[in-house]
This record gives C-alpha cells, structure tokens and sequence, in this order.
C-alpha cells in the first residue's frame, strides 16, 4: 500500500544551520538567550534569536539566483538542500519535484526597506528590492537552484501553514502531480516583527530559520516514516473559539491535548512561527526514527486563523529494493 | 484528512456560484456589462499620493456603502481592511447565487499577493514616528495577515470553512481556483469556495513604478507600441462543486472547471521565459486534464499585461498551443479594462471566462490598433457575439507562477 513518506528533513534555526544542531539545541533543553536587535530609537529595548554565521560555503551559496535574495530564500534553500540529500543530485527528481513554502512573516525585510524608501522618497525606492518582497520569491529560487519545474505553491498563514502545506503537498503525491515534494516553513528575523509581537500578551521571543521535510509516495517498509493524517483546520476569530478549535483538533488527533503530542521546541529556540512548526514536526518523525514512540503528533493551536494537527507513524511492513535514499531517513 | 489512495474516475467540477468586484463595478451584471463593451475604468490614482511616481494610474473600485452586504457590524465597518471589503462583496454574490447550505464542510482558498498590505504600511508609518504610538498598533498587524480577509469573509458569511492562502504572485488566484478544481477532481472535497483578491496599495504601486513597468499612458496588452501594466483592485470568488451534487440539487450551473496546469519557469525571478516555456506547459496540461485540443479552445482571456516581455512571450506560448490554428484562435486581454489585479486576476479572469460561455460573446480590446506582430492569432478588437463553448485563462506571475484553466461551457 502507497503511504506518504518522510525521506528527509532539514532545518536553519537559532541552534545553528542543519538539523543536527536543532536536535542538539533541543536536547540541551537551555532556552537560548535572547539578543538585542537595532531598530528604529524611539521604539526601545527589542530582542530575538538571531541565526548563527552560516560558516563555510554550502553547494548553493554561489548560485546566481541568491545574489540578491532575502535571508529567507537562502534558510529555506539551506533546509530543502538539506532535506532532499541525495535526491537532490538526481536530475529527474529535480525536475519534477513539487515545492510548498509555508510562511507567516514572508520577506519582510526587504518590504519594509523597501517601504522606508518610498515613504523618503518613491521616486528613487530601488528596483532591487521590490521583487524580492512577494511573498513566493523564496520558493521560486528554490526552484531555480534545484532547477524545479513542477508545481510550486506558497502558502501564508498563521503557525498551522506548514501544516496545511503538508496538506497540499500530500495532495499533489496522492493526484499523482508529483511524486517527491519538499515541504518547507520558514520565516525571517526583524525588528517590525519584533515590535509587532510585543504588540500581544506574552513574552515570545522573536526567532528566526526555516524546517523542512522531504515527501515521497512509496511503500510501506520497515523503518520508514509515514505522514499518516492532516487534521480539517478548525478555524477560529476569537478567544474562546480559539480554545474550542483547539479542543476539536486534538480530538481529531484522538490525543487529549498538548501533552500527548511532541512537544513544542519553541520555548528553547524562540517563536519562528512556522519554521519552528517544522521544528517540531522534524522532532516527531525523529521520535518515530529512533523508536521511542510509534506514532507522533504535532499540535498547532495557531495565534490568530487554525488549529490543526498532523500525525506521523511508523511504517511497518517488507523491506523495499534497496535504495541509498530510504536507508538515509 | 486521511492519505488515502483516490478514486479512479476524476470528479467533474461544476460552478454554482460566482462573485466579482473590479473598477468596472460590483456584480456579475455591471462587469459583464463593461466587458462586453470593452469599457476602460482606469483613472487617476486617489488612494495614496503618486505625484512622485512616473505613473498616475490606477483601477480602483467605488466601494459601495455597506447596505450592499447584509450583517455587516459597526465594528466591522470601521475595521475591515479595504481587501476584506473586495472580497466580501464578491463572496456574498457568489453565495447567494450558489444557493448552498452554510453548514457542512466548505474549505475556502483565496489567491492574494499583498493580503492587508495598506495596514502594513500604515503599521509602519506609526512605527517609524519620531514618538512612535502603540495605538492601534495591534489591530493593525491583524489586519495586516494575508488570512485575516478570508476569516472576515467566514464570519460575516456565516461560512464553517478552514481558510488556505495561496500567494504565488500574479497567478495566485488561478492557482487557488485550480487547487479547488483538483480537491474536487479527486474527490478530497464535495465543493470548495475559491477565489482571489487584492487591493491597491503604495508599497506595491511604487514597486512596479520602481521596475518602470507601469505604464504612464495607457495599458494596451499586444500593442505594438505597448509601455507597461495598470494596476487594478479587485476579488472574485467562484462556488465550486461535484457536478453530481450540482445536478442533484437542482442547483443553476454557470460552467464547468474542465482542466488545470501549472509549471515553474525558472528563467528569472520578474521576467518570463522568452519562449513561454512554462506557460506553454501550463496551457498544454489544462487543455490535456479536459481532453480538449488548442483547435476546440474558442477564446482564450490572456494574462496580458501590457509589458514587452510578458506579451511577447505569451503570445509566443499561445502561437505554439495553437499550431496552424493560430490565426483562427480568439484572444483578448480584460487587463485593458481593469488593469491588472495581481493576486485577485485570475480569479476575476475565470469569471470572466465564464460570462463569455454564459453570454456568447468575446471581450475586446477596444484600443488596440496594431497587434505586435509576433501575435498569429488575432486579437479581439471590437465587442461581438461568438459561439463560445471552450475558454483558456491563463494568469502567469512573477517567480516564474505559470496557471492555466480550462474552463467549458455546462449544457
């Protein structure tokens, strides 16, 4: 029987460039120290987690199409490589492989540098930076570094984006679209979110970086991890349904709330909207890998649109051929 | 949702409803009015200051008072953004005329670039003040979500859906009209609301002033001469369903999504493949998902944009669909009319198409004088009534967002 797989993952987080560093600043269970980050005088004291130096030179730092891009293209560049390891290499995959790009925040940076010169002065506002603000520039120079043509989506949204990317991508596998997808969230750092986010109750830390997982329909083998079930998105407008939204999707996980599930990485690596939902879904198919749980969820009660949840399990069943890239994950 | 395995047979997708808001007016009856016309409702720019920008024009909408939208608050009056305003006026049209019940299962996936982009700006503006206010603030970073227009729509409607934004530049709203077509297709959904929005805003008017792809004149896609786009506001929502559950409960039919394509051009980030590579598979997998050859297409509404490069290559792409049947192949840009309303284009060019089928007759370009001659195929200058049975919508965007919809008339 045909399941959705999980052949991959990466990740770009506070804890460093790779997915390895996002287990090992889990595992260290230390919340990371917030740092100052400059903005405008009169706003005061703002702070985040920013995104350690990337170090030496990936195989996609030089391509031409990042020149100019966002920080945000290059972390979901960096997490998507990452996830697709050795498929990555193969041209056919490449080809025809789906992209879904999960983000809160977009590219902000350059939209709001961009606006800071038009209100000086629109007549001279760069043409460098405004294309690079729309919200799928990311997933678009993903493509081009893997020299993608198949569908390519982004989606915007609250924390439960990357799982209703998930959605999408699991989607195009079953309409037979596509038989690889990346699947990545991401977000980016700067001080109009920081100040945006102490516009709300609570001491969330602004964080940035980006999660991805690699989909593959195959089948069903030992070992493997299976995307077994996107929850309906149980929309809310306020408060209280907030709570009953909640309530139905953990029943449609069939857990009884946030302690059964994987539990969330943001109070160790900073509020990274959906990026740090992809965190905590790479946490869950990690759980399921090392056999310490046989199925994982991962609910989102998101801040201000869903809640909504995804549940992974581990794949039972006869050995497949062997493939280089099903023993990597 | 389970991962499942999918039935065999694709699921014919029927629309039940369909809502558009653009500057030629609020309604079905008022835009295809204009559009039979070939009506121009461009003027000078009102919504922020353009005195420093090389152009002054814009398609901007009268928003109507609110007696036109029953159920609306006071609070919601002084609150909606100006996109949550566009688009609910299309979802109440494309509601009532689909006639479904609100409750049961509805997902709603709405194609838009800029979300609340106006209340970004203006967040920002107060941000940056020498003795910035926190007043209002929180309201305004709401607002500001690309989500928060499809909630509104929900609420005020009264529609249980889950809402998904699609944000793939110009193609946004075909993309989410063809995300709903193959929901429906594969039987994952009995029927979807689906549609696009996006309202004029400063920070996008001077990026494509920045680009020098505005045009300071006049919008005229194929022309010759042709200098740039005009940007448009706007929304559309379409009520889509299983063809079967529209014949089962009588329900008046508007059309038939038959087939959808998408492709990923990587050329450049702003600037098509000059062969129209992408597009071209994107118009061949929609004609192929509705078994329909380029020689059955009867119009096809361009994305048409007015650019040198976006026409030249699309008209490229179109020339290649369409073979040696090129100089028979109807083909209009409805941008001419309404400028170009980046996310929400697609949708409102799908409704488009679908009053072409209703109503037997091509859109023109009324200003066109001489087609680029790269354009085979003519180009719809004059209103005229025409046997319509099949139309080809095509909506191509920047980061190489490549989307087509074939789109059949239902009898």
């Amino acid at each position: 029987m045909s399941q959705v797989l999980v052949a991959g993952v990466g990740a770009v987080s506070p804890a460093g460039w790779d997915a390895d560093c996002l287990r090992g600043g889990v595992a260290r269970g230390k919340s990371l120290v917030p740092q100052s980050i400059d903005g405008p005088p009169g706003l005061g004291h703002l702070r985040g987690l920013p995104l350690p130096p990337l170090g030496p030179p990936r195989s996609w730092t030089g391509h031409p199409r990042l020149r100019r891009s966002t920080a945000l293209a290059q972390q979901v560049v960096a997490a998507a490589i990452e996830a697709l390891g050795t498929a990555a290499d193969d041209p056919d995959v490449r080809r025809t492989m789906g992209i879904v790009v999960a983000t809160t925040i977009g590219c902000v940076n350059y939209s709001r540098r961009f606006y800071e010169e038009v209100l000086r002065d629109p007549a001279t506002a760069s043409p460098l930076l405004f294309p690079e603000t729309v919200f799928n520039a990311p997933a678009s120079h993903l493509a081009a570094v893997l020299e993608s043509e198949g569908p390519n989506s982004t989606i915007v949204g609250d924390e439960g984006a990357f799982l209703q990317a998930l959605g999408l991508a699991a989607a195009w596998l079953a309409q037979g679209r596509v038989q690889t997808c990346v699947v990545v969230g991401a977000e980016e750092q700067d001080w109009v979110i920081a100040d945006a986010m102490r516009q709300f109750p609570g001491d969330k830390v602004h964080a940035a970086g980006a999660g991805a997982l690699c989909l593959r329909r195959g089948a069903m083998s030992n070992g493997n991890v299976a995307l077994e079930l996107i929850t309906d998105s149980f929309c809310f407008n306020h408060q209280k349904e907030r709570r009953d939204a909640a309530q139905r999707m953990y029943a449609a996980l069939d857990v009884s709330g946030p302690s059964e599930c994987i539990a969330d990485p943001r109070p160790i690596l900073g509020e990274a909207f959906n990026a740090a939902t992809a965190w905590q879904c790479i946490l869950a198919c990690d759980a399921i890998r090392a056999g310490s749980r046989a199925t994982a969820s991962v609910g989102v009660v998101g801040t201000n649109q869903q809640a909504i949840g995804a549940r992974f399990v581990r794949a039972v069943g006869k050995p497949p051929p062997s493939r280089a890239d099903e023993r990597r994950y | 949702m389970l991962i499942r395995s999918l039935p065999t047979s694709p699921v014919r997708v029927a629309v039940t409803g369909a809502g558009i808001v653009t500057s030629l007016g609020i309604g079905w009856p008022a835009n295809a009015e204009g559009f039979r016309a070939g009506c121009r409702a461009i003027r000078g720019v009102t919504l922020f200051d353009v005195s420093r920008q090389r152009s002054k024009l814009a398609a901007e909408v009268d928003l109507p008072d609110w007696a036109s939208v029953p159920g609306v608050s006071g609070r919601d009056q002084r609150r909606l953004s100006r996109g949550s305003r566009l688009l609910l006026l299309a979802a109440h049209e494309a509601l009532e005329q689909s006639g479904w019940e609100r409750a049961g299962p509805l997902p709603v996936i709405i194609g838009t670039t800029s979300g609340g982009m106006a209340s970004g700006e203006e967040y920002l503006r107060r941000a940056l003040a020498t003795v910035p206010s926190r007043r209002g603030q929180a309201s305004r970073v709401v607002q500001f979500n690309a989500q928060q227009q499809g909630l509104d729509v929900c609420r005020i409607l009264g529609v249980p859906g889950s809402v998904l934004v699609i944000s793939n530049a110009c193609a946004s709203g075909a993309n989410a009209v063809g995300e709903a077509f193959q929901m429906i297709r594969s039987g994952l959904a009995r029927r979807v609301f689906a549609g696009g929005c996006d309202a004029l805003c400063q920070l996008t008017f001077a990026g494509f002033d920045s680009l020098r792809a505005l045009s300071p004149s006049m919008c005229r896609p194929f022309e010759t001469g042709r200098d740039g786009l005009t940007l448009g506001e706007g929304a559309a929502m379409l009520a889509l369903e299983s063809m079967p559950d529209a014949k089962r409960r009588g329900a008046e039919i508007l059309g038939e999504i038959a087939g959808y394509g998408a492709a990923s051009d990587n050329h450049h980030l702003t600037q098509p493949h000059p062969e129209g590579k992408a597009a071209l598979a994107a118009m061949r997998a929609a004609c192929g998902a509705a078994g329909v050859t380029a020689a059955e297409i009867d119009y096809v509404n361009a994305h048409g944009t007015a650019t040198m490069q976006n026409d030249s290559s699309e008209a490229v792409a179109i020339n290649l669909l369409a073979e040696a049947d090129a100089p028979h192949l109807s083909v209009s840009s409805t941008k001419a009319c309404i400028g170009h309303l980046l996310g929400g284009a697609g949708a409102v060019e799908a409704v488009v198409a679908l009053m072409t089928l209703r109503g037997q007759w091509l859109p023109p370009q009324s200003q066109i004088q001489t087609p680029d001659p790269v354009c085979r195929f003519h180009v719809v200058n004059r209103p005229m009534d025409a046997r319509v049975r099949t139309v080809l919508s095509n909506s191509f965007g920047f980061g190489g967002a490549n989307a087509a919809l074939l789109i059949r008339r239902f009898e």
